[in-house]
């Protein structure tokens, strides 16, 4: 049995186990990291890349406002796969009464240094010509925009690896806690601060965590180059996506620099397996169809499926775990996890390295007292 | 599309090569409802492909008179892309798609050539053998042209007769397996006579035209198409100017239908009981993906399929010995035609893989699975959905088959949408 001591060691390897080893490797200390499967795969890979800043609560917005900064930091370094497209989202309003979300987001994100422009419904056509004609307008956010999750994750543990930290792959942690890990192949590791950054399977390390799977779905489609522009989504989201109640689906749509046009969405809670759940499918494109009708003859290529990790308040889970002093937590992103990825990375390291966090970090520490998942 | 939005049988058949209408006519003789449906516009398969009226080949036209008398609902250029519930399968053709409903189903998909990257193997005119020979069939004119003929396994030498009867001047047959498999594979033979005949028609067509044991392609060059290919023939480097190369490295099991409704399938072989059940309830499979073993095989295997699907378990096990004979084939075939490794060496660091998403070797070597290649390079993510790649991929790096998701094949939005359409989807507030 062989053993290793590490300051840290971080279980899971998509991207927000990337991007934490980065940091604390950016930060000087011995970090290891342990995926089971290969880099960026799980829910990074499941997920569409959308860089979004969101409101939901003013502590999502700060997290997520935060962590798109910093994705635009790194824009000059990312590699050419990583496909960072600044192609903006286009909140698509279907009626007046949806116009009134618009006006209040643009608002809010206003008063917050975000730049927006109000679109009224012949802006919006003539910017999204495909979009089904009668729609009351939208809102576009210019500097949000897409990544390929997969090549995004892998560049962020490169580099880790090249500042030192060491890529522990194709085991599983058979136990972890009290600064141990044991994994399945035997070895031995000891670490003064373990990070479960382990997603939907967090728990499983974990046990007590409040982490439901939220069952997504995706179809990619062949190459439509420009037949969409900007991530599009409808302003439904808002009011459905983070529903706890029940099965949802919503018009989300990205385009991706190949051409393709990504299809979504849709959430699921109780549904474990990862097959296609054809009904879900079925709602998922016809919503997709309403607000799209073109999309109908265009030609898919693939669909799957991939589980958020969610917690009752919305909020992710970044700091140490009530349970044992030596574990702390980067999960629970639910669809967030690639925008706040960067962010999430930065937070923890300043809560275990002490030094001051750039944004306040209470809303997202695990011993926040929450009750129930709460209803949207 | 001029088609019932949804169709029910007793006994479903998908694919309508050998296998497939042996089964779907040996159904329909018990007197069941059976449909067969074949993305092609034409029944046949890849092997009786517009040879089913001719006089060349009576076991297909016997085949095919039967299946008109039998009753059998033939249904041509439609694609199966989805099973959207259990005993439904989703298809579409140009213009519509419908639901295929069945209590029994027999897969018949056949077979498709392995292609493997050289450097040039994707100018225009480098082509697989049997993707030249269907295109010949269809009308492209060859006469006068000259095609090398390279790869391994038997499509090679029937590829070339077929070009040559049709005009085609054959410099060379290249072979990669050795002359000692080639020749303990003719001694065998002789314990088939059905195959002693057809490989006396096939020397008496190939006569003058040379076979080159040990051989195979290194590359191809060409400004706008091929113009002449490098060869290592038995050892020694050759370049031979040509119009075409007519390329395949015997042929891979099309699985992914079988794999996407759950069947279990073993060193790249949908795993079937005697009555050629595979490990789903209901479904059966014969022909190719169960191993590649040959037209004799695949109708034999069709034919159990067929009555066991039917529920004629006794005069299904009336073919069991037959099968059993048949069934020898296929290890000759494998032990034949094994890929040699220098083959792996064969692609340069810039040669594309991955013709779809333009992923070359370089890129594809530093990965350690499958699905790492897929994630981060897209490498079989793209229209084939890694039905070139991924068997090149296998025999390259030795990566292990990845999974199947649907669409089984690229399908369009509206189709994945479903026939029955709910039209009022309820906004989730």
């Amino acid at each position: 049995m062989s053993k290793a001591a590490y300051d840290v060691a971080i279980v899971g390897v998509g991207i927000v186990g990337a991007a934490c080893t980065d940091e604390f490797a950016r930060r000087g200390l011995r970090v290891a990291v342990i995926g089971e499967d290969v880099v960026g795969s799980g829910a990074t890979a499941a997920g569409m890349g959308h860089i979004v800043v969101m409101d939901d609560s003013d502590a999502q917005f700060a997290l997520t406002r935060y962590s798109q900064e910093q994705w635009q930091q790194l824009r000059s370094e990312l590699p050419d796969d990583v496909e960072y497209e600044q192609c903006g989202t286009i909140w698509v309003a279907a009626d007046e009464e949806e116009m009134i979300e618009v006006h209040r987001k643009r608002a809010y994100y206003g008063e917050r240094g975000v730049p927006t422009e109000v679109l009224d419904a012949k802006a919006l056509q003539s910017l999204e010509p495909n979009l089904r004609r009668g729609m009351a307008g939208g809102l576009l956010v210019p500097q949000d925009g897409v990544v390929y999750p997969p090549c995004a994750a892998l560049f962020l543990m490169e580099r880790a690896q090249a500042r030192g930290a060491t890529l522990i792959l194709g085991v599983r942690v058979a136990k972890m806690g009290e600064g141990k890990l044991r994994l399945t192949d035997g070895t031995e590791i000891s670490a003064a601060i373990i990070v479960n950054a382990a997603g939907a399977s967090a728990p499983d390390l974990t046990p007590g965590l409040d982490i439901k799977k939220r069952k997504g779905h995706l179809v990619i489609t062949d190459r439509y180059p420009a037949f969409v522009r900007h991530q599009l989504v409808e302003l439904g989201y808002l009011k459905s996506a983070h529903s706890m109640s029940g099965d949802s689906v919503a018009f989300n749509v990205q385009p991706r620099r190949t051409g393709q046009i990504l299809i979504g969405s849709s959430r699921q809670y109780g549904a474990e397996h990862t097959e296609v759940d054809n009904p879900m499918l079925v709602r998922m494109l016809q919503r997709a169809g309403e607000y799209m009708p073109g999309l109908s003859q265009l030609s898919t290529v693939r669909c799957w499926t991939g589980f958020r990790a969610a917690t009752p308040d919305k909020l992710p889970l970044i700091g140490p775990w009530t349970g044992d002093t030596s574990v702390f937590l980067a999960t629970g992103h639910e669809g967030l996890g690639i925008t706040t990825s960067l962010g999430t990375a930065r937070i923890l390291a300043d809560q275990i390295c002490g030094t001051k966090p750039e944004i306040p970090v209470e809303p997202y520490l695990p011993s926040r007292t929450v009750k129930e998942y709460v209803h949207a | 599309m001029n088609r019932e939005e949804r169709y029910h049988f007793d006994v479903l058949v998908i694919g309508a090569g050998p296998a497939g209408i042996a089964a779907a006519v040996c159904a329909a003789e018990c007197g069941v409802r059976v449909g067969i449906v074949d993305d092609n516009p034409s029944i046949g398969g890849q092997i009786w492909r517009g040879e089913s009226n001719g006089p060349e080949n009576t076991d297909a036209s016997e085949w095919v008179q039967r299946m008109r008398r039998s009753g059998v609902a033939v249904l041509c250029g439609l694609r199966v892309v989805h099973q959207p519930e259990q005993g439904v399968l989703l298809a579409e053709d140009l213009s519509g798609f419908c639901e295929l409903k069945y209590e029994k189903l027999v897969l018949a998909t056949g077979a498709r050539e392995r292609f493997l990257p050289f450097h040039g193997w994707t100018l225009p005119n480098v082509m697989g053998a049997g993707g030249l020979q269907a295109m010949v069939k269809c009308g492209l004119p060859i006469r006068g042209k000259r095609v090398i003929v390279a790869g391994t396994g038997p499509l090679l030498l029937a590829v070339a007769a077929y070009l040559r009867k049709h005009g085609a001047e054959i410099p060379v047959i290249c072979e990669q397996a050795p002359w000692s498999s080639l020749a303990r594979f003719g001694l065998a033979l002789l314990s088939w006579p059905e195959k002693i005949a057809q490989g006396i028609r096939l020397k008496r067509s190939l006569a003058g035209v040379p076979l080159a044991a040990n051989s195979w392609p290194l590359a191809a060059h060409g400004q706008k198409t091929l113009e002449s290919l490098t060869l290592s023939r038995a050892g020694r480097v050759e370049d031979i100017p040509c119009h075409y190369l007519a390329c395949g490295f015997h042929l891979v099991p099309n699985i992914e239908l079988p794999l996407l409704l759950g069947c279990a399938v073993g060193n790249g072989r949908v795993q079937v009981d005697e009555f050629q059940e595979t490990t789903v309830s209901s479904v059966f499979c014969a022909g190719e993906p169960t191993g590649i073993g040959g037209v004799e095989l695949a109708l034999v295997e069709g034919q159990i399929a067929g009555r066991a699907a039917a529920g004629r378990a006794t005069e299904a096990r009336a073919w069991f010995g037959r099968r059993k004979k048949a069934q020898r084939f296929v290890q000759l075939l494998d032990r034949t035609f094994r890929l040699r490794p220098e083959l792996r060496s064969l692609s340069l660091p810039g040669t594309a893989v991955c013709r779809c998403e333009d992923v070359p070797y370089l890129r594809l070597r530093q990965h350690t699975s499958w699905q790492s290649a897929k994630l981060h390079t897209r490498c079989g993510m793209g229209p084939c959905q890694g039905r070139i790649c991924g068997p090149a991929t296998q025999f390259l790096f030795k990566w292990g088959p990845g999974s199947v998701r649907p669409p089984v094949f690229p399908a369009r939005v509206e189709t994945l949408m479903g026939p029955t359409r709910q039209l009022e989807v309820q906004r989730s507030e």
